[in-house]
């Protein structure tokens, strides 16, 4: 296999390379929504993935994601992407089944570099219990890979974004600061021991984690991808019409991440995670620029935020601790006030 | 000066970084677009330089000066 680094082939990163959620909305204003009464979630909320009720017992979960490289090495690449698909199912509360490559191939790419990413998505699915049944390649001048995936849940434990109550706890399972990083990489400025922790970060399924929210009584739950904590807690807030209060000092990230994002390895999505959070967000007390930065960063494959009922909120916290790779409190919810989402 | 238009970050911040180590008293670096102008400010600040920004309408110039 030739030596290509990955992320030298395109332009952003990951889920970087998402289109704002301002945007999102401008561009799917005025299409044409049909409505179906066994549609339990579709597109006229912004959430991870679509619902469709089969039956009393079963909901089909459907969800594509794709995106540019976020890591060189074409294997780890292909787990990253794939991890990051089906965390839309997993955060949903389903059980993701089935799945389909869709990959953009470059030039540069060579047919082991191909190989590899596709390997990296396979290795991902069969851990998951998925497989992946065809697909579709198409040439184009930056590399991309992802899943469409199919999955099931109980429609009676369908977690959508919009139903956090007054009173939850919101839970956060993976440290933030990953768009930073891997801005900052793209400048060999991110030691190679904090890549490795990186990456494997980004392709740890979100599966346990939706093991143990299921056994409690959560309300709402979201990943926490391209839109930043802030985008995805804000949507959260706004669909449940709720206020959400994030507590700076509580959110987990990589402390590296401090410093590359005062250096200015700021990714442009943050920027417009800002944007259209800023309009319905008040800072409580001053947050220092680099933080709010990591606040609003990008992140690839991210971990669940999960907003469980207050009782539950300890003993949850617990089993995530103990049966996943970590988590921490970052935030509660309350009934609408002012503005949608408090930073305190 | 530096021409950093039509890159997108982080490219603007590594030019300015890979100048800066001539360690100059002050450096221009032209950009066209927001993101850069705001990331070339952090980067100029954490650096300790002063930075001013010229909005030429869709171009921006950035002056730092220690």
């Amino acid at each position: 296999m030739s030596d290509i680094q990955m992320t030298k082939l395109a332009n952003c990163a990951g889920c970087g390379a998402k289109v704002g959620a301002g945007m999102l909305a401008q561009l799917l204003e005025g299409l044409p929504v049909r409505r179906d009464e066994r549609l339990l979630v579709g597109y006229d909320r912004s959430d991870d993935a679509s619902v469709y009720l089969i039956d009393e017992h079963t909901a089909l979960v459907q969800t594509v994601d794709f995106f540019p490289p976020i890591a060189d090495d074409p294997f780890t690449f292909g787990q990253i992407a794939a991890c990051n698909a089906l965390s839309d199912v997993y955060a949903m509360g389903g059980e993701p089944r089935l799945a389909l490559n869709i990959m953009t191939v470059s030039r540069e790419m060579d047919r082991e570099t191909i190989h590899a990413v596709l390997r990296g998505g396979y290795e991902k699915a069969y851990e998951a219990g998925v497989i992946i049944t065809g697909g579709h390649t198409i040439e184009d001048s930056e590399p991309k890979y992802g899943l469409a995936v199919t999955g099931f849940a109980d429609p009676k434990r369908i977690l959508k974004n919009c139903t956090a109550r007054p009173g939850d706890v919101l839970i956060l399972t993976k440290p933030l600061g990953v768009g930073i990083l891997c801005t900052a990489a793209k400048g060999d400025l991110v030691p190679e021991a904090l890549m490795k922790r990186l990456h494997a970060q980004m392709m740890t399924l979100n599966r346990a984690p939706r093991d143990c929210m299921l056994r409690f009584e959560t309300h709402s739950c979201t990943d926490v991808t391209g839109f930043s904590l802030m985008g995805h807690a804000y949507e959260m807030a706004s669909g449940s019409g709720c206020t959400i209060h994030l507590r700076a000092g509580d959110v987990p990230y990589h402390r590296e991440a401090w410093e590359l994002a005062d250096m200015g390895f700021v990714p442009a999505g943050a920027y417009r995670n800002r944007d259209y959070v800023e309009p319905d967000l008040c800072w409580a007390r001053e947050i220092p620029l680099p933080l709010q930065d990591i606040l609003f960063d990008p992140q690839t494959s991210g971990g669940l935020l999960i907003a469980v009922a207050e009782k539950d909120g300890e003993s949850l916290l617990r089993a995530l601790k103990e049966e996943t790779g970590g988590a921490s409190v970052v935030g509660y919810v309350t009934e609408k006030g002012p503005k949608a989402l408090i930073v305190e | 000066m530096i021409d950093a238009r039509g890159r997108s970050c982080p490219e603007p911040v590594l030019m300015l970084r890979k100048a800066m180590t001539s360690k100059e008293a002050s450096y221009e670096i032209m950009v066209d677009n927001r993101v850069s102008v705001e990331n070339i400010t952090r980067y100029g600040q954490h650096e300790g330089y002063r930075v001013t920004v010229e909005d030429r309408e869709d171009e921006y110039l950035l002056r730092l000066e220690k």
